[in-house]
């Protein structure tokens, strides 16, 4: 890579990993998370830029699930400060960290299988009053609601093709449909950042193209996105920023297409996926320029020792 | 063999006040584990709660009816608490195996010899009844008809029984329609999910572990109202005999757990007659009557075995439901 200074508009200053942004939504210092003697999580510096889809990605291992985990409040940070909209999360229990408005998804889909996809949907909604075990008993104080976040998720469920399936159990639903009914459940409490663990895993490439085009449209509405995700290619599509971890570590940032020609993470990818292609990057042939660096980093260890 | 009394004693069994009390007690693990997922083996715990909460301050400090009531259900919210703090934040299992084991605990306390001014010790306590007798509205009498023919005291004790049935009943229906329903049913299904969508889990579980343990309380008093409070009536066969109940019911439903425990209750007279009846007629010579108690339980088994495998649901339940795996 050059020498020159890359900036975006983004970024607040010069592009490279844990680089200020214009306009974070998230800003993350010294987060840590052990297992035993294995340190998953270890990132120094991070911001999540605001209005953006900021992709998550890195090999299997890398800890971003883990990361993800550490932001919405599922496990609990070894050390590690975090904001959110200039609210300090750290250690804030998971209901808390939703309630903020950065509401997540799973990378195994976690719909509520008997009851039906309209109840997913309701249960998405806040601020109804009958969720309280002593107004639950007065119907009329909380029906209103009721008839509200009801008409809500019906709108929400025809733009995401499940209305015709509301009153089904969202067990009877095949694996897309419920990665498409958990986003819709997320939008239900009008998020400001959603935050989406593998939304294209396991889904079927018809499917994939219209996932696709949701996340596009969340960002439209004003959302900022964050999704972690391991295949590149899926990437390159839809994000305006990526963020590679490797290791625990976040080891580049960048815009996609940049992102995919840094050494650092063709380096971290390569153990992975090295009889796997790495997608079609413009430019040089990519298998050889990772042949290359995977060169120069074996001489590199080599004069090292 | 008199066909007659035999039919007439099983069919009384329907309104007695043992199987309203298995009834409100199915209710409230039908609450635990039918809505919210809680497995509580330890029902038998919250009827022993309740039954001492209302005996003892009745009889040492001789508390009116209401007090009393009161009495019971405070001390099975905080034995609900006592349970809930330490393991509604574990798994489910956590929670399972620390109520069979503090309805044990419960159960050795009441009985232990050093207690006995306070709780009879294995003798129980009796005589706490005249209070509860004295408040009857019902004139002296016979009342009803056929096999539910009852004196005025028989008849107040099953006006209030029953009462308390139906008001749970109710109460659990208008719940599990509202959306304090919906959140407990998600949290039954998953978890991690409701949390993430900003709910308060952990006090979503604490407040159904409080409301059908109380439910647990006022069976035990409705348990031992007519009679004497015996502790080794609390052991785990309670628990499962009204398990059983919920389940041959159906576990989410309304009136699953009163149906389950009527038709158990019934079952359970109706058979241990036919035995005896067999047995005292000489059709059946190669079991004594001592057995024949014991091998309904068999028979009970074997039937309720064969409910579970062909219809898992139970009478009321939804099949459709029960046909994903989740």
């Amino acid at each position: 890579m050059s020498d020159t200074i890359v900036t975006h508009p983004l970024v607040d200053g010069a592009v490279g990993p844990g680089c200020k942004k214009v306009d974070p939504i998230v800003v993350a210092d010294g987060v840590t998370r052990t297992f035993g003697g294995l340190t998953a999580v270890d990132v120094a510096h991070v911001e999540i830029p605001r209005h953006a889809i900021t992709a998550l990605i890195g090999p299997n291992g890398a800890g971003k699930t883990t990361f993800f985990n550490l932001l919405t409040g599922f496990d609990k940070p070894n050390t590690g400060e975090w904001s959110f909209e200039g609210h300090s999360l750290a250690r804030v229990p998971a209901f808390r960290v939703s309630r903020k408005g950065m509401v997540r998804t799973f990378q195994l889909t976690k719909s509520l299988g008997r009851l039906s996809v309209l109840q997913n949907m309701l249960l998405g909604a806040t601020k109804q009053p009958g969720e309280n075990l002593f107004t639950a008993l007065i119907k009329p104080l909380w029906s209103k609601r009721e008839q509200a976040i009801t008409a809500k998720a019906e709108e929400l469920l025809a733009r995401f093709k499940l209305l015709e399936k509301s009153e089904d159990y969202a067990a009877s639903l095949s694996g897309g449909q419920r990665k498409l009914l958990e986003m819709a459940r997320a939008l239900m409490s009008d998020p400001v950042l959603i935050m989406l663990d593998e939304p294209m895993a396991g889904v079927n490439p018809a499917l994939t193209q219209s996932l696709l085009g949701h996340i596009k449209q969340l960002k439209s509405e004003g959302m900022s996105v964050l999704f972690v995700e391991h295949d590149m290619h899926m990437v390159r599509h839809i994000s305006d920023w990526v963020i590679v971890m490797a290791e625990g570590k976040v080891v580049a940032e960048g815009p996609p297409d940049q992102v995919m020609n840094d050494p650092a993470v063709i380096d971290a990818y390569l153990g992975a996926h090295h009889d796997t292609d790495l997608g079609d990057m413009t430019g040089a042939n990519p298998v050889i320029e990772a042949k290359e660096v995977a060169a120069q980093h074996a001489a590199k260890k080599e004069g090292a020792i | 063999m008199d066909w007659g009394q035999i039919l007439d004693t099983a069919a009384g069994e329907l309104l007695s006040p043992v199987t309203a009390a298995y009834a409100l007690a199915a209710i409230g693990i039908g609450v635990h584990f039918g809505y919210a997922g809680l497995l509580n083996f330890g029902q038998a715990g919250f009827m022993a709660i309740g039954a001492y909460g209302f005996v003892v301050p009745t009889l040492l400090f001789d508390f009116p009816v209401w007090a009393a009531f009161l009495t019971s259900i405070a001390a099975s919210v905080l034995f609900a608490f006592l349970l809930g703090i330490p393991t509604l934040r574990l798994r489910a299992d956590y929670l399972a195996i620390v109520t069979i084991a503090s309805a044990e605990i419960v159960r050795y306390v009441v009985s232990t010899t050093g207690l006995t001014d306070v709780t009879g010790g294995a003798a129980g306590l009796s005589g706490f009844n005249g209070s509860f007798t004295a408040l009857n509205p019902f004139a002296d009498g016979i009342y009803g008809f056929g096999p539910w023919t009852f004196t005025a005291n028989q008849l107040w004790i099953r006006v209030v029984g029953w009462s308390l049935v139906a008001i749970a009943s109710v109460l659990v229906y208008l719940l599990m329609r509202s959306p304090w329903g919906r959140v407990v049913k998600g949290i039954r299904e998953d978890e991690d999910a409701v949390r993430s969508l900003g709910k308060n889990v952990y006090a979503y579980k604490m407040q159904a572990l409080v409301l059908g343990g109380v439910f647990g309380s006022l069976a035990g008093v409705i348990y031992v109202l007519p009679r004497a409070v015996q502790p080794a009536n609390y052991g785990t066969t309670l628990t499962f005999f009204i398990w059983t109940m919920l389940l041959l019911g159906g576990a989410a439903t309304i009136w699953g757990p009163i149906v389950g425990a009527m038709i158990f209750a019934t079952l359970l007279t109706l058979s241990d007659g036919i035995l005896r009846g067999l047995i005292s007629a000489d059709i059946i010579t190669f079991i004594s009557g001592t057995q024949a108690g014991q091998i309904r339980f068999m028979i009970i088994g074997a039937v309720l075995m064969l409910l579970v495998i062909f219809r898992p649901q139970g009478i009321f339940g939804n099949k459709k439901e029960l046909s994903f795996n989740v």
